[in-house]
């Protein structure tokens, strides 16, 4: 990255946090005329919490009816369905089965879909246990009672981020990287001096999207009103060949604090058992546990008694941003021209593209100018790493084109030499071995790179400049 | 969207699918033994196997009688696969099968289809990585496996990190242990669950003196710290619960193997559940007709002569085979009872010989656990069939059970079960 000039560095917007709902946010006013920045403290795009979460498309029928977020949700699910669809983010419409294993789990099924329907969700549906049995076989017995929601579904969790902030790139954002917002102050002239961790720069307005840290955000801009409480859920993801085992999202019956422990395909092939829910304190330990995956096991092997056969590919531990309120936190103040997007705990990607328009529509009444560009936004499409479309070492017609799609590096997850070649020259290109595995998936399969994973940092060292050693510094 | 391209289609006798020891070897003895058209498909970028990356001595004992390098051995066993005749390609990874039986592989010619008479498959082994051992903690850069970090070492020229904790005692283990020497890094501890490591007393002496590596025996990796780089393990006596922590910028995860099994599974042949490799009989066939498996991926790591032999053997049946040998139509399954861990070959062909004679004449037993010297018997229906003292019986440590014992098995009978007698 090219030393700037901090002084010099001034926007009409500066939004602080790539994350989901930041770069929904930067996509979002990429439609109107402003200069605009986009600053993360992660190394990449979607590098927080944001990375490891269920990759679920919620429908909103178990939110809390009348709350911002269940609006959003709703809202959210249908936008990411119709973007997925233009700029190629995997989806694969499973559908949801919500079961019941006791009397006391089977008498709130009326709730729940009272719940549902007072959320505008009306395609809840109970099914027999027949047919819950006949659809997915391989579930542990003892079900009492299943709910059918058809509409919720699996998404990969790495590409809409990036998507998002690539054309918020292409047209025009200032996506700064690995620079940490440290002090705001308010300009006398109105808007914003922003300090970093890599200097400063001056925005006539702040959006605060920093997800784990937007309460310490929004202290800096004067506010209080909610604390982040980071809510650990792990993850296991089972081998590839578990995959057979299951057709649907597979739900528990929620509680009052979390949506449970669920059992579900991944885009990627995999099947994948979490999270847990325990609330700590620190915003940067995404440490697993011997507790939580014993438990995740136990509950795992009664759930679906065929998954303890398969290996565990990978454990994965995500951070929800909850907090002291049971909805978002979303608005924007006119007198400061900051607006903020705090406490989205764990429906964000689902939620994103209408909690950015909900935010750009919040900063229009606050009085931020927003006129539309003549051409829109860019087009983008995202390169498939889903398993349900072809992928390029599978497509006879890329493979004769470009034989780089014909070289698989990655031999477990089956990615292709063009692949990475593409990714290095993509225009939010991965600056570490972990961007380059959200973007393509390598290393991250069954081997966790015992065959390639020399081979790999070898190649990205070849795009970035740095050596392999140095990327396996992870710095 | 452009068109596709054609897709290739070839036939050939014999398709050997990966290009290690023995795969190579089979394609050899294959062709020696009179297949025409024998394609040996490898999705690395070079033939060879896992001897490529392993620099140390000692390859080539039991097949090509000499002592070689890792990477000398592989060569001189691909060059004897492409002397005799065996078609070698390189990056071309076999990704499934076709409904016909067909194989899918992708290269960069493009993908193509080829219906094979016989198929082998000989695609090895790999050590389960940190995650498929349930290991705690963070996530950090700096955690790897053997195969790995000899890679980066030996093909990449690259340090990997200055004080690594290895994790298991086994011959691969000591490996590890040279190739962090070759790479500059210093093995602060070597750390096993088992009451003892499970290699030569020579390489456990070597490390000891050389490298005065200490050895942690019962002891559990029980959390990795640190982020983005690993900077400490946390060490958990089995037996007094005694914790500490180790400081560290590298933690080496070896052994503990697993057949590399996804296409023996999208083949649809029966895995031996002890194994996890293919359940094969002594002439190496699958469940599935015209499919033959050899090598490590039939139970885990053996040295790579081993392995190489596993594919001469593998060579006679799939001659016989084109030559219109019936395929076996049921099986005894050939088990074994705890502590001890598997044996291979695993199952036994309701066919008269030779189809009964296991490579070298013997099965492979392994234990869970350590036992000196101990006393086998192998049953069928509660009948003895051999009693016989193994020796070094382990984790890492295979035990040699002659195989004089097959043909007193009765073919209608059930299954054969092999057990550590109690001590006398």
């Amino acid at each position: 990255m090219s030393a700037r000039s901090p002084s010099e560095a001034s926007y009409d917007v500066a939004i602080v946090g790539a994350g989901d709902v930041g770069s929904a946010i930067a996509r979002e006013l990429s439609r109107f005329d402003l200069r605009l920045a986009l600053i993360e403290a992660g190394p990449d795009v979607g590098a927080g919490t944001s990375k490891a979460n269920t990759a679920i498309l919620h429908t909103g029928f178990d939110a809390k009816p009348g709350t911002l977020e269940a609006r959003l949700v709703a809202r959210g699910h249908d936008l990411l369905m119709t973007y997925a669809d233009e700029v190629g983010i995997p989806v694969e419409r499973t559908g949801a089965l919500l079961v019941a294993w006791d009397e006391e789990q089977l008498g709130g099924f009326g709730a729940i879909r009272e719940n549902a329907e007072r959320c505008g969700y009306g395609r809840v549906a109970e099914i027999s246990m027949d047919e819950l049995y006949r659809r997915e076989p391989h579930l542990g017995p003892g079900a009492r009672g299943a709910l059918e929601i058809p509409d919720e579904h699996i998404v990969c969790p790495f590409t809409p981020p990036l998507a998002y902030a690539t054309q918020a790139v292409l047209a025009g954002t200032d996506l700064r990287r690995s620079e940490r917002a440290t002090r705001l102050e308010r300009l006398e002239a109105g808007g914003w001096l922003l300090e970093t961790t890599r200097g400063e720069l001056t925005a006539g307005w702040i959006v605060n999207a920093a997800g784990l840290h937007s309460d310490e955000v929004h202290r800096m801009a004067g506010h209080d009103g909610f604390k982040v409480t980071p809510r650990r859920g792990e993850l296991i993801v089972y081998d590839k060949l578990s995959r057979p085992l299951i057709r649907h999202i597979v739900l528990p019956v929620p509680t009052a604090t979390t949506k449970g422990v669920l059992v579900a395909p991944t885009v990627f092939g995999n099947v994948m058992l979490g999270p847990t829910a325990v609330d700590i304190d620190r915003k940067d330990d995404t440490s697993s546990t011997a507790e939580g995956l014993a438990y995740l096991r136990s509950l795992g092997g009664r759930l679906m008694p065929d998954l303890a056969e398969h290996e565990i590919t990978a454990v994965y531990v995500g951070l929800r941003a909850a907090t002291e309120h049971a909805d978002y936190q979303v608005g924007a103040e006119a007198e400061s021209r900051y607006a903020w997007a705090g406490g989205i705990r764990s429906t964000g990607l689902t939620g994103s593209l209408a909690i950015a328009e909900h935010v750009r529509d919040e900063l229009d009444r606050a009085g931020l100018a927003l006129r539309e560009r003549r051409n829109g936004l860019p087009n983008v499409r995202m390169p498939n790493i889903g398993e349900a479309a072809p992928r390029p070492y599978g497509r006879d017609d890329l493979i004769a084109a470009d034989p780089e799609y014909g070289r698989i590096v990655c031999f477990c997850e089956r990615v292709t030499r063009g692949e990475i070649r593409d990714a290095a020259a993509s225009p939010i290109p991965p600056t570490d071995l972990d961007g380059l595995r959200r973007r393509t998936r390598v290393l991250m399969g069954r081997c966790q790179g015992f065959f390639c994973g020399a081979h790999v940092p070898a190649l990205l060292a070849e795009h970035t400049g740095r050596s392999p050693a140095d990327l396996l510094e992870g710095r | 969207m452009s068109q596709p391209v054609a897709t290739g289609r070839e036939t050939v006798d014999v398709a050997v699918i990966g290009g290690g020891p023995a795969g190579l070897t089979a394609a050899t003895h294959c062709r020696r033994t009179g297949a025409e058209r024998v394609v040996v498909l490898d999705r690395e970028r070079e033939p060879g196997g896992i001897p490529r990356h392993a620099q140390h001595q000692g390859f080539g004992v039991r097949d090509l009688h000499r002592i070689l390098s890792g990477p000398d051995y592989a060569a001189r066993v691909a060059e004897r696969a492409a002397a005799s005749g065996a078609d070698l390609r390189t990056q071309a990874q076999v990704t499934g099968w076709a409904e016909d039986g067909a194989l899918q592989v992708t290269a960069p010619g493009g993908r193509s289809v080829i219906d094979a008479r016989a198929v082998v498959l000989a695609t090895g082994c790999r050590e389960r990585p940190r995650s498929a051992r349930l290991v705690p903690g963070s996530r950090p850069q700096g955690v790897m496996t053997t195969g790995m970090l000899q890679q980066f070492v030996y093909l990449g020229g690259e340090s990997p990190g200055r004080r690594a904790v290895i994790v298991g005692a086994e011959h691969v283990s000591f490996s590890a242990l040279l190739t962090l020497a070759h790479g500059g890094a210093r093995a602060v501890a070597l750390v096993t669950d088992q009451p003892t490591h499970q290699t030569f007393p020579a390489f456990r002496a070597a490390a000891a003196i050389r490298y005065r590596t200490p050895l942690l025996t019962r002891t559990a990796v029980s959390a990795i710290r640190g982020r983005p780089r690993v900077e400490a393990v946390e060490l958990t006596h089995l037996d007094n619960g005694t914790v500490r922590e180790v400081d560290c910028d590298l933690i080496v995860f070896t052994a503990d193997w697993i057949p590399d099994y996804e296409l023996a599974v999208l083949a649809g042949v029966d895995l031996d559940p002890l194994t996890r490799g293919p359940a094969v009989d002594p002439a190496l066939r699958t469940s599935r007709p015209g499919v033959f498996a050899a090598g490590n991926l039939l139970h885990g790591a053996e040295a790579a002569d081993v392995a190489a032999l596993d594919g001469r053997h593998v060579a006679a049946a799939v001659a016989r085979y084109l030559n219109g040998e019936s395929w076996p139509a049921s099986r005894v399954p050939v088990k074994c009872a705890p502590p001890l861990g598997w044996i291979s070959p695993n199952a036994l062909s309701v066919l008269s010989e030779p189809g009964l004679v296991p490579p070298r004449g013997r099965f492979l037993l392994r234990a869970t656990a350590r036992i000196a010297t101990p006393r086998v018997e192998v049953t069928q229906d509660g009948r003895s069939l051999w009693t016989g003292r193994v020796r070094r019986l382990g984790p890492g440590q295979s035990a040699r059970v002659p195989a004089r014992w097959v043909s007193a098995v009765d073919p209608a009978g059930g299954q054969v079960t092999a057990r550590i007698l109690a001590r006398d």
